[in-house]
């Protein structure tokens, strides 16, 4: 990950301050405190780094570049978003990462550290979601898990109940491929936020669409 | 035993007049014609009456008329109710469907009449005099301050300059082919107008008509990211739709080629869903944090547009809007065309546009807050006569979209979700996309605008105004024929015949 020296800001005593590096396409800005909404939307290149917590919208529709949250975020992260990482130490809100996509070698990834709320990944569309859940917690992520999802996959660390599941979508064991992006995942958010992660792929569950078209026999 | 499902149209040939060449059976792309052996035979279950077939042969051998066998006569359950029924008891699925509302409720455009001047302030003659049609939209300051030379002291919000009040409406590059999508940006281009790219984004090389696009920021964000924002001359941020009030955008899965998943970053044969609100935007205050992100990511250069669907209280959505910093509304009314809708909500889900826009302009210049934006009017504008009376009651502009494409080729087949157009217009196939020329189809949306223009100017003449500002709101300008009170009253204007 670049660390570029040119174009560093950091700000301070951030208290709900909305749009910082929203439309950013080099540079890097740390913020402490905690980011108002629609913190990084539309980022397009740059890194943002906050030491505390971001509000809600974090990474909205966000193109290339790098967040990292030294804490948590609240709802609506990453939603369309397009490119780019977003790493969140603690947990997020609801409706994380709706309708995320991705086009060739340009696959958006948001790794979280605890758990998550309902509707994550709704009609996703391509891209990674990793929820690390490093706390152990039963039952890491809300009810609604991904309507409408045709593209994109997400691993989920703990059990799921079934009831959880949308209909579009079903569980699948890890393969290789999975575990090589989730390891690189999981070593990048170790080396953000300087913690030891358990690399325990059998703990893991993957999503993924049931097909690529899960509203094709509701209309004629 | 083959299930026989009732057709809709017969392809009638005149073997007398037929010489075999087999164009038509080339060119149907339903699956309406085929050669059995020496001879056309016409499948009639698959004519959608497109009119190709008619259009290219060489005879006149062929025609299209609707199937002379149908349901017993009845009024009310009409052979298009039993259809849809048969369909549906066979798939179990919402029927979907593809342009305009096109049940028989009222034209009220065609009930209101407009002005003209006589003696007392006798008419212009445009052959003779200037007319002024530029039109500007944008957020207009409550007042401007002036230096000691004259010269503007007040920053002036982004504004759009048009050539006259007339733009092309959203249609997805998706929902219409690539060749049919650039025929409308260059023929902006050369009008000194606008067009809209829809919900699907701009192909990465028609960014040069950037200048001339509004680029569409829909729930589903397809083709979003910040060159777009900047590559256009406008931001729309799409709440509603005239077709499809209240729900999200469906294009099926046969429309994703290899350009369309590019350009919207989904996998190919997906269908691309834009859900029904936008996930970030539950509130009006949301709508606001929306228009202001646009607006920072853009750096306040360009004006910011908010298209809602006509829907009941209109009126007080868009007095939110505008309190929410919008420049520019856009309100799409209930006739307005698709390229793919659920044929039940396309039916019954809005209101027309004339009344929507009446109340909205009426509803604005009471608290106060007209100037602050524009109002662009859409759904089903048909020609320069509701052109003019839509300026009158309230619109800066209109968006024209159904319009466009009848003047690129379009026949009202209605069959757009199929990917199938055989004119080259609602398609993805590239050997149906060819088949429009974008060079051809830009000059003869051209003149279209160029006949409206001209029509335009005469109306103007004759009421006796010589520039467009003086017709916007003013619906003293026009009478109403065979409205009721209440719609007088919504309308603003006055009976045929009342001073």
């Amino acid at each position: 990950m670049e660390n570029r020296a040119d174009n560093y800001n950091d700000i301070k005593k951030v208290n709900g301050e909305r749009y910082i590096a929203c439309g950013l396409k080099t540079g890097r800005i740390t913020a402490e405190g905690i980011v108002g909404n629609d913190c990084a939307a539309f980022m397009d290149g740059a890194v943002m780094e906050i030491y505390g917590n971001a509000q809600d919208g974090l990474g909205n529709t966000m193109n290339n570049g790098y967040v990292i949250v030294h804490g948590h975020a609240g709802d609506i992260v990453g939603y369309s978003m397009r490119g780019g990482n977003i790493f969140i130490r603690d947990y997020a809100g609801y409706r994380i990462g709706i309708h995320m996509k991705e086009y060739k070698d340009r696959i958006p990834c948001i790794v979280i550290g605890e758990t998550v709320g309902e509707f994550l990944g709704e009609y996703m569309a391509g891209g990674v979601i990793a929820v690390l859940n490093k706390n152990n917690i039963e039952d890491p992520v809300g009810d609604h898990i991904a309507p409408g999802m045709h593209g994109g996959v997400i691993y989920i660390k703990g059990k799921v109940v079934d009831y959880k599941l949308s209909p579009q979508i079903r569980t699948e064991v890890l393969n290789d491929y999975d575990i090589s992006i989730l390891n690189n995942l999981i070593y990048k958010y170790e080396e953000q936020f300087h913690l030891s992660m358990s690399r325990n792929y059998n703990e893991y569950i993957k999503i993924v669409p049931k097909n690529s078209r899960p509203y094709g026999k509701f209309f004629t | 035993m083959k299930k026989f499902v009732m057709p809709e149209f017969m392809v009638d040939i005149d073997y007398t007049r037929c010489n075999r060449c087999g164009a038509c059976v080339r060119e149907c792309s339903f699956g309406g014609l085929a050669m059995n052996g020496d001879t056309v035979v016409g499948i009639d279950e698959n004519c959608v009456n497109c009119l190709r077939c008619r259009y290219i042969c060489a005879k006149d051998a062929v025609k299209t008329i609707p199937y002379p066998s149908s349901f017993k006569s009845n009024y009310y359950w009409r052979k298009e109710d039993i259809s849809d029924i048969e369909k549906q008891a066979s798939t179990g699925s919402a029927l979907l469907t593809g342009m305009g509302n096109p049940k028989d409720y009222e034209i009220f455009w065609d009930k209101i009449l407009i002005n003209a001047s006589q003696v007392t302030n006798p008419p212009i003659d445009p052959l003779r005099e200037p007319m002024e049609l530029t039109t500007y939209l944008g957020s207009k300051p409550d007042r401007i301050e002036l230096d000691e030379n004259g010269q503007l002291l007040t920053r002036l919000p982004p504004q759009l300059k048009l050539k006259l009040p007339i733009m092309f409406a959203g249609m997805s590059f998706g929902a219409i082919s690539y060749n049919a999508f650039k025929s409308l940006a260059i023929a902006s281009k050369k009008l000194g107008i606008y067009f809209n790219t829809g919900e699907g984004g701009i192909p990465p090389d028609l960014y040069d008509y950037g200048k001339n696009a509004i680029v569409q920021v829909a729930s589903g964000r397809f083709g979003v990211n910040p060159d777009y924002l900047n590559a256009g001359a406008a931001v729309e941020i799409k709440i509603g739709q005239g077709a499809k009030p209240g729900i999200g955008g469906h294009l099926p899965g046969a429309k994703v080629g290899k350009r369309v998943s590019e350009t919207r970053m989904i996998p190919e044969g997906t269908d691309a869903i834009s859900p029904a609100p936008h996930h970030d935007i539950y509130s009006i205050e949301d709508l606001k944090q929306l228009i202001y992100l646009v607006k920072e990511v853009t750096c306040y250069t360009k004006p910011v547009i908010v298209k809602i669907a006509a829907v009941n209280n209109a009126a007080a959505i868009a007095s939110g809007i505008v309190r929410a910093g919008a420049d520019i509304i856009a309100v799409d009314g209930f006739r307005g065309g698709t390229g793919a809708a659920p044929k039940r909500i396309r039916d019954n889900v809005g209101i027309p546009i004339e009344f929507a826009l009446s109340a909205i302009d009426q509803r604005l210049k009471e608290e106060g807050l007209r100037d602050r934006v524009s109002i662009v009017a859409s759904g089903g504008i048909r020609n320069a006569g509701d052109v003019i009376k839509a300026l009158a009651l309230g619109a800066d502009a209109v968006y024209i979209g159904t319009a466009a494409l009848i003047a690129m080729g379009c026949k009202m087949c209605m069959m757009c979700t199929t990917g199938k157009c055989a004119w080259g217009i609602a398609t993805q196939k590239d050997e149906l996309a060819k088949r429009l020329k974008p060079e051809k189809a830009a000059e003869q949306l051209i003149n279209m605008i160029n006949g409206w223009e001209i029509e335009i100017k005469d109306i103007l003449g004759g009421m006796g105004m010589n520039m467009i500002e003086a017709l916007r709101g003013n619906r003293h300008t026009l009478r109403g024929l065979g409205f009721n009170m209440r719609e007088h009253k919504v309308l603003g204007i006055k009976a045929a015949g009342e001073l």
